[in-house]
């Protein structure tokens, strides 16, 4: 009785099976490699195209950006990922951000010591906006959003936390918890918060909202008011909008640029 | 402008403020006013502007009495402009500066820019129109005067027309540039799957394909934005892009970090290289990918990432260490310090004071006295006295 697949005749069949299909495979690879390489020219030939008939219509429609962004990440292309991709090449795209990046660095670098490393994408937002000067393209809100997002792998703790509808942007390399998040979000409607209101709002005992309250309070991220009436309140300087109006001082804008 | 009436700029219980922009100059139609320079609020009510001297000037005008408005692009010398057509005024409307206008629209002139985010908002809030359901404590201005309305139907009418034309123009431009841009994501889709379908082989042959193979994947990747499918990294080291950007950022940065004390953070990087570059600007992953090869590389500069995650680059001759030791005793001197006062003192940015004082710290040669006055370190006399 013979078992199937035994015996030294079947393995070396096996074997000699084995070494063509890895032969195959290298030739597959090379084959693939070389039709990627063809295609890749035909595409760059195909967005240069879109770029001579819409490349003004992505400079100057924010809109338009928010789609061709949300478009390649669905498909999972990331045009901002390198200054020598295409998109950036032959778009433009790079330049626009990168450089909106360098500005959001400066503006939050200037404000570090007023705010702590907190500031509303509103302020910052207007604060970019005068950087830039009358002649410069606008940006909208989002543009700011997607440098942020870019400039996280530098490493100097930049960050992203929705409150109310809006957005703080975190520039310095604090550590902040979801503990930290929270009680932001509860300061924003006011612009400060009290221990009273965290117990009764989160359920949090004493202790825990007076740690994080003490964090925000050593980073420079929020004030205390000992002189307020019932309890004391501890303010973001980040919500005060009166600052918003406030020019950046010379002396903030040496600390902005290296 | 006779529209608008005299405010006291406060909000009513039931307004919300959504957005506001400074540097914006009220226009009566085509001819110029005085409120020249001031802050434009929307609300979900009003648009209210308050003069940026003279705080006490402020005026606003109900959004209910918006018809329609419209954008106007900049020009060389003027600001981009958003105009607002209004209906009548209503007889019962609050004192305001102007008794009448020979104008029934007005133009908002954005000197500092923010108009592209104030015309998505004033149209959202025109379209939503959520005073009707959040009423406020002052009385709401409503339009039931019928004799103004028959002369509005006719005046508008022209323009409505007007603009539905522009709209199917804008329309046209934009529908075509979303078709395009369709037809191109269809074929980056296509290179995103081949790219897929290759790092599969790769991983199959395991080792077996070549360098040479794999350094051409990677710029493959790199020029289309695809992140590398088989390491997940996006498209790290090994490119000859960023090789030549390392050996590059050696050249360019030795003389900065000379004068900084040898030592940089990335971000402060990022912003020299691509200040001084002006165009064809560098991605932060760009920067990151470039100096990940120093080391390899041999150049006289390397990446160091402290343990909170702030990334500088340092001369290869920089000795963080020994800096530790001129930092003890600058601290002792003073007997304690805080970051940013170490950081005045020595002439650094309060970011790198701050790691150095951690890392002596680490090193056992400082103590932390951490209150909510700030985190001050003191001299370790636990360590010199015992």
């Amino acid at each position: 009785m013979h078992r199937r697949g035994v015996g030294a005749g079947a393995i070396a069949r096996r074997k000699l099976a084995e070494a063509k299909y890895k032969e195959r495979g290298t030739v597959l690879a090379e084959d693939q490699l070389a039709q990627m390489s063809k295609q890749l020219d035909m595409f760059k030939t195909n967005l240069e195209e879109f770029a001579s008939k819409h490349k003004q219509e992505i400079r100057k429609n924010p809109e338009f950006r928010v789609q061709f962004q949300d478009m390649c990440a669905t498909i999972g292309v990331d045009p901002l990922a390198s200054g020598k991709g295409f998109w950036s090449e032959m778009l433009g795209v790079g330049d626009f951000y990168y450089e909106l990046g360098v500005q959001i660095i400066e503006v939050c670098l200037a404000l570090k010591h007023r705010n702590g490393g907190l500031i509303t994408l509103e302020e910052l937002h207007q604060q970019v906006l005068k950087g830039r000067g009358k002649f410069a393209q606008d940006v909208s809100q989002d543009d700011l959003l997607r440098a942020i997002k870019k400039l996280k792998v530098l490493g100097n703790g930049f960050g992203i936390i929705p409150v109310g509808g809006t957005y703080l942007i975190q520039s310095v390399p604090a550590e902040l918890n979801m503990d930290h998040t929270v009680v932001l979000q509860l300061a924003e409607k006011k612009g400060f918060v009290t221990v009273s209101e965290i117990k009764s709002s989160l359920k949090w005992e004493t202790e825990r909202a007076k740690q994080v309250l003490e964090h925000l309070l050593k980073e420079g991220m929020a004030w205390l008011d000992e002189q307020a009436p019932e309890e004391p309140q501890y303010w973001l300087p980040a919500l005060f909008t009166e600052l918003y109006s406030q020019e950046i001082t010379p002396e903030e804008a040496k600390e902005a640029i290296p | 402008m006779d529209r608008f009436s005299w405010t006291s700029g406060l909000l009513e219980l039931g307004e919300t403020l959504v957005v506001q922009q400074r540097g914006v100059r009220l226009g009566d139609g085509e001819e110029k006013v005085k409120f020249d320079s001031g802050v434009l609020l929307l609300s979900t009510h009003r648009l209210i502007w308050r003069d940026q001297k003279n705080h006490e000037c402020c005026i606003a005008v109900p959004l209910s009495q918006i018809v329609f408005i419209e954008e106007q692009a900049a020009g060389i010398g003027k600001s981009a402009k958003i105009v607002v057509h209004l209906h009548p005024a209503s007889s019962n409307k609050e004192p305001g500066p102007f008794q009448s206008s020979k104008y029934s629209y007005i133009k908002l002139s954005f000197k500092e820019h923010g108009q592209i985010e104030f015309y998505r908002r004033l149209s959202e809030e025109i379209t939503q129109r959520r005073w009707e359901s959040m009423p406020t404590g002052q009385a709401m201005q409503v339009n039931k005067d019928t004799q103004a309305g028959r002369i509005r139907a006719v005046g508008i009418v022209g323009i409505e027309r007007k603009l539905e034309e522009k709209r199917k123009e804008t329309d046209k431009n934009i529908s075509e540039a979303f078709e395009d841009l369709s037809k191109l994501m269809e074929k980056a889709k296509e290179m995103v799957e081949l790219s897929k379908s290759i790092a599969n082989k790769i991983k199959e042959k395991q080792g077996d394909i070549t360098e040479d193979e794999t350094i051409r994947f990677k710029s493959y990747l790199l020029s289309m934005g695809i992140a590398n499918p088989v390491t997940r990294e996006t498209y790290g080291s090994g490119t000859q892009y960023h090789m030549q950007l390392a050996k590059q950022l050696a050249g360019i940065l030795q003389a900065p970090l000379e004068e900084r004390g040898g030592i940089m953070s990335l971000t402060e990087v990022y912003c020299l290289v691509n200040r001084a570059r002006g165009l064809e600007l560098l991605s932060p992953e760009d920067l990151v990918n470039a100096c990940k090869m120093l080391e390899s590389l041999k150049l006289p500069i390397r990446l160091r990432i402290f343990d909170s995650g702030v990334m500088v680059i340092e001369l290869q001759s920089h000795n963080e260490e020994e800096m530790v030791a001129s930092a003890l005793e600058t601290v002792s001197e003073k007997g304690s310090l805080t970051a940013d006062e170490f950081a005045k003192l020595v002439g650094m940015s309060v970011l790198l004071a701050k790691e150095r004082l951690l890392l002596a710290e680490k090193m056992g040669h400082l103590c932390r006295d951490d209150s909510v006055e700030g985190l001050r370190f003191y001299p370790n006399l636990f360590l010199t006295q015992s």
